[in-house]
């Protein structure tokens, strides 16, 4: 009796072991996500995906509703194409529209999704037609470079070949560099 | 002089002595362990002694650490904006550094020193002798199935560990402090893989089963048969098996995570 008490007392004990590493492997890395909730699969095209990643978080209202579950290259019209499940609770409209955005100065990408106003939900497998891509720090830092350049440009020389295209330039940063002061 | 030239040759001979005596004494552990495999409920017993008593002290142990650990890494990452990743950090200290390293030290504390004073007992007590009397090798009878089970018990001591450390922290960050749960396992969902960092850790805690179990039995089946003896045995095998797996961390860690 004592012999067969120790033995499943073992059992347990591997039992126990087995099932914290399912939850190891499922709940808390990237094995499979198992989620009871029923899903629907929406799909959005963006020119730039930025940093986005594979099971980043879906939010509408900064609650979060779903997750991304692919990223491809649309070899069609070169954009990102992101496929996202959303919880079956959440409806949102046909008009509603996703935008790739940053969780704090240097937290993960995720989708924002901002509903419309149509009477039609979205359905499994739909589109969302508005996107709004990441916004890529390179790129703004080398806009505002070229800004800055061509303002340098204009007001010290006769406008250079680009100055034509920027004469409202002069305008705008006095603007923005007023209440500075 | 001389003297002191002569008795540093000497403690370092004894050194390589003791070294070529725990390697033979390892050779000879790593034959007779299949054959505990016929005796399995002898193993069966000792993982009951060795593991599943070991449970309380790994999961409160656990608990605790995954507890403090969301709590400090909280007010690290706040500032950053980043309190979402404090489950990614915790899960990834525990499952890759704590759950393994953490393990082993306890289990060093609270298994290895009792094997070690369970055979030195026994060879105080002659019972060891008494069994290679009886044609039975105390090395496959006592030693094997207590060596397999520790190497069977620790990887499920260290995942255990890591699990419940990793409930711990979801308890606080979660439950405690308000973090979006559904962020609190996607991000480490992203970022937390499988092989690398789950599969990884199970590999030291075997590593760490092996250094641990080994050298508690190698203490106690070497040990001065009188109670001095033991008593300085059980100290070494802390000491030993604790420096052992801190090294040896340090190498499996370069090893393992160094180029990803």
């Amino acid at each position: 009796m004592a012999k067969k008490s120790t033995e499943t007392l073992v059992g347990v004990f591997v039992l126990l072991g087995i099932i914290a590493l399912a939850f190891l492997a499922l709940k808390a890395a990237n094995l499979a996500s198992f989620s009871a909730a029923k899903t629907y699969t929406v799909r959005a095209r963006f020119d730039n995906i930025g940093g986005l990643k594979k099971n980043a978080p879906v939010r509408s209202a900064g609650v979060s509703v779903g997750q991304v579950t692919s990223i491809t290259l649309d070899k069609n019209t070169y954009q990102g194409l992101v496929i996202m499940k959303i919880n079956d609770t959440v409806k949102f409209p046909v008009d509603s529209s996703a935008k790739i955005l940053t969780a704090g100065l240097l937290g993960d990408q995720y989708i924002g999704i901002e509903p419309g106003a149509d009477d039609k939900n979205l359905a499994d497998g739909d589109l969302i037609k508005q996107t709004q891509s990441a916004v890529v720090l390179e790129n703004l830092i080398g806009q505002l470079i070229f800004n800055k350049a061509a303002d340098a440009g204009s007001s010290n020389t006769p406008a250079p070949a680009p100055g034509a295209s920027l004469a409202p330039a002069p305008a705008a940063p006095a603007a923005a560099s007023g209440p500075k002061k | 002089m001389i003297a002191f030239v002569n008795s540093l040759g000497q403690a370092t001979l004894r050194a390589f002595a003791a070294l070529g005596h725990a390697a033979y004494f390892s050779v000879d552990l790593a034959r007779y362990t299949p054959s505990s495999l016929r005796r399995f409920g002898l193993v069966i017993d000792q993982i009951h002694a060795i593991g599943y008593r070991s449970l309380t002290i790994i999961l409160a142990s656990g608990f605790a650490v995954g507890c403090v650990l969301a709590l400090q890494m909280y007010y690290a990452l706040v500032p950053f904006g980043a309190a979402e990743s404090l489950g990614l950090v915790v899960n990834l200290s525990l499952v890759r550094e704590l759950g393994p390293v953490v393990t082993a030290l306890l289990f060093a504390g609270r298994a290895g020193t009792a094997l070690t004073a369970e055979i030195g007992l026994m060879k105080a007590g002659e019972q060891l002798s008494a069994m290679e009397l009886m044609a039975v090798d105390p090395r496959s009878r006592v030693l094997a199935p207590r060596f397999l089970a520790g190497i069977v018990s620790m990887p499920i001591l260290a995942i255990l560990y890591s699990a419940i450390g990793i409930l711990g922290a979801w308890l606080i960050a979660v439950e405690l402090i308000g973090v979006d749960p559904a962020n609190f396992w996607s991000i480490m969902q992203s970022k937390v893989d499988i092989t690398r960092d789950v599969g990884n850790g199970i590999v030291k805690s075997f590593v760490f089963g092996v250094i641990c179990t080994g050298v508690a039995l190698y203490q106690g089946y070497e040990t001065q048969a009188t109670p001095e003896g033991v008593a300085y045995a059980t100290t070494r095998t802390v000491v030993f098996s604790s420096l052992a797996v801190l090294a040896m961390d340090f190498i499996l860690t370069a090893m393992m995570f160094s180029t990803s």
